[in-house]
């Protein structure tokens, strides 16, 4: 598959601008600083950025609990993003929202959601919009392993097929849903249940950014052409707790370290680049040096950002009352 | 101006908002007649009571959606629908179903504003059908508008009458925020005079119904209904009642019936919801802590007791209040003597 240098190089850097939230967010949060919870998408960057590589700001996503990685794909701003964590007001959602919550309606972000299985019903919806609307756009869910076995998004699934809605449901399979194993946890297959819908079903490897790019393409192809909606599981690795905090007793000593050792989407990503001598190592390296300042600048600014005041606690309950 | 029912109201206000706003859209089980039938008739149904018949053949399949007897989807899709630049109208049919979709009311289309920072609408109308009255029993018979008002985000109307019915539906489907429209089934045929033209009723002004100068009834709903009768009785006696039908629940215009409480200094609320953490002590509460000086008597709560609604005709008339009880707590409050200091 023939992509643009300049795709490649906006998809490298929006999985190493992840990548660096995320682990600064991690050594952020072990000092306290950070109030709420806060669940890492680290290890997943190439299934976000991979399929929003194929999104425009019409296009609408809805996330999960692991959102930070879907709002950057999606372009939300990272100083932004990294006040409203810290519960600042200068926030994307000027602190009112959290982790949990960061949206960004303009860009089509429709939200990471505080509950699982949440957002295929939105995206139902967003979908229906872009249909009548005739915009042009799609709507894609991402949701986990644990929400493909809520009421919800089997729902979603039909709903969507009978309504023929352009929509996309991205199964992110990190194999976890919170601490029980989606061996454990996962009846059938994803892709019986795309088949017991009708629905094309793509599947890839989340540890190749090349691979979700692929897929990823082809499933929304199908949904932009107005074929209905597709799924697309993507099989990916979770490098950090459910939540920060958790010691993950539930997972094998050195399961982590071989993920992060054999597995790792950015490593894979670099090495193919490289290797195809598409792009130099010196392009890479700049890119990693901005985005660390990047990020650096954005802990700093959100640090010092003004806090929200007593009149914003019931400020936006409604828009008129 | 002519006669019409409440479901002729509600369908008229529903057909004239689509007529005005192409955003606007119906969606939920039949509304667009019942689909792949094999009698092939289009729009045979117009839900199950018939509210939105002939939508779907005056506007067709764009713009009247049936959906899957899949709650949680659809009404999470109106939300999606509603966010994103269309403003959905859905029906949930009975209130009663709202367990299988709440999350998609309460954590998502009440929270989208909060939640992100003010930079979401969400203009959608949830319609269902609540209330006691019909024999259908401890799940289609509920009236769980304290469990929508509770929720902030949420806007609660529960219309008395074919004209309030119009008018409100014709507000909520023109409000930026997300509202609950709650029709008593036992009152779609009920008949008012009710203008032609579209208008509407203000969310947060309550209506008097009646003004007197003895006590206030706060009702809600249908229960408006049954204080009304109760009050014109009553008069015959030479009680003198003001009847407040607050209209929405939230906003709740607490002003006016602070106001009518500071006038008649007693207060009778009926309230047809269950008795634990209602509207009746939502009320009560209101004006214990705010107008105490002005009461003359205690207060008293008309309301169901705290159990399912029973299915046998007996006991459900048992269980609902009537304008007797309203009459007698009217009685009550009238005759209520202070104790004196000893």
């Amino acid at each position: 598959m023939q992509i643009a240098r300049d795709t490649i190089l906006r998809s490298y850097r929006s999985m190493r601008t992840i990548r660096e939230f995320e682990e600064r967010l991690h050594v952020e949060f072990a000092t306290g600083e950070i109030p709420g919870f806060v669940h890492l998408y680290c290890g997943e960057e190439a299934s976000g950025v991979g399929v929003c590589a194929h999104l425009t700001d019409v296009d609408s996503i809805a996330s999960t609990h692991r959102g930070h990685g879907h709002c950057i794909a999606k372009g939300v701003n990272v100083d932004g993003m990294m006040a409203e964590i810290y519960g600042r007001k200068t926030g994307v959602c000027h602190g009112k929202g959290g982790s949990m919550h960061i949206a960004d309606l303009s860009l089509g972000m429709l939200g990471a959601n505080g509950i699982v299985g949440g957002g295929p019903p939105l995206i139902c919806g967003a979908a229906l919009s872009h249909k009548l609307l005739k915009d042009g756009g799609v709507a894609v869910a991402f949701y986990g392993d644990g929400a493909s076995n809520e009421g919800t998004t089997l729902e979603s699934l039909n709903l969507a097929t009978v309504w023929k809605l352009p929509a996309v449901f991205v199964c992110e399979d990190n194999g976890y849903g919170e601490a029980t194993a989606s061996s454990y946890a996962v009846a059938g297959t994803q892709k019986a249940r795309a088949a017991g819908f009708g629905m094309p079903y793509f599947e890839c490897d989340g540890n190749d950014f090349f691979a979700v790019y692929e897929a990823a393409g082809e499933a929304i192809a199908h949904a932009r052409a107005g074929n209905g909606p597709a799924m697309l599981h993507v099989h990916l690795s979770r490098w950090y707790g459910h939540f920060e905090g958790d010691a993950m007793t539930y997972r094998a000593n050195g399961e982590v370290a071989e993920l992060r050792a054999d597995s790792d989407c950015l490593k894979n990503f670099r090495k193919h680049v490289t290797e195809i001598s598409v792009i130099e190592e010196d392009a890479l390296d700049e890119i990693d040096t901005a985005v660390r300042d990047e990020i650096e600048s954005a802990v700093i600014a959100a640090k010092a950002a003004p806090l929200p005041e007593a009149e914003d606690l019931l400020a936006d309950v409604y828009v008129s009352y | 101006m002519s006669r019409k029912s409440f479901r002729q109201a509600i369908n008229e206000a529903l057909r004239q908002e689509m007529q005005r706003d192409p955003r606007v859209i119906l969606m939920g089980e039949d509304v667009a007649g019942g689909q792949g039938g094999s009698s092939g008739v289009k729009d045979a149904w117009g839900g199950v009571l018939g509210v939105t018949k002939g939508l779907y053949t005056e506007f067709g399949p764009d713009r009247v959606f049936d959906t899957p007897i899949t709650e949680a989807s659809y009404i999470g899709a109106a939300a999606g629908a509603a966010a994103t630049g269309l403003r959905p109208v859905a029906e949930l049919m009975f209130v009663d179903f709202i367990g299988s979709c709440l999350d998609q009311v309460m954590n998502q289309a009440a929270k989208f504003r909060y939640m992100f920072g003010g930079k979401a609408t969400t203009p959608l109308v949830i319609r269902a059908m609540y209330g006691a009255g019909f024999n259908a029993a401890a799940q289609h018979s509920q009236a769980l508008y304290p469990l929508f008002t509770h929720i902030p985000g949420l806007k609660v109307v529960i219309p008395s009458s074919p004209y309030e019915a119009k008018g409100l539906l014709i507000e909520a489907i023109r409000d930026d925020d997300p509202v609950i429209f709650l029709e008593n089934k036992v009152m779609y045929d009920d008949e008012d005079e009710v203008p032609d033209e579209p208008y509407t009723i203000p969310f947060g002004e309550a209506n008097l119904t009646r003004e007197g100068d003895d006590v206030t009834i706060v009702a809600f709903g249908r229960m408006v209904n049954f204080a009304n009768e109760a009050a014109d009785r009553l008069e015959k006696e030479g009680i003198s009642c003001t009847v407040v039908d607050p209209r929405t629940t939230s906003p709740l215009d607490t002003g006016t019936i602070l106001d009518c409480v500071a006038d008649t200094g007693r207060l009778v609320i009926v309230d047809e919801s269950s008795p634990r953490c209602n509207l009746a002590c939502d009320v009560a509460a209101l004006v214990a802590e705010e107008a105490f000086d002005a009461l003359k008597a205690p207060i008293r709560r008309v309301v169901p007791p705290h159990t399912p609604v029973p299915f046998a005709t007996v006991l459900e008339k048992l269980y609902l209040p009537d304008s007797a009880r309203i009459e007698a707590a009217v009685r009550s409050v009238m005759g209520y003597k202070a104790k004196q200091d000893a």
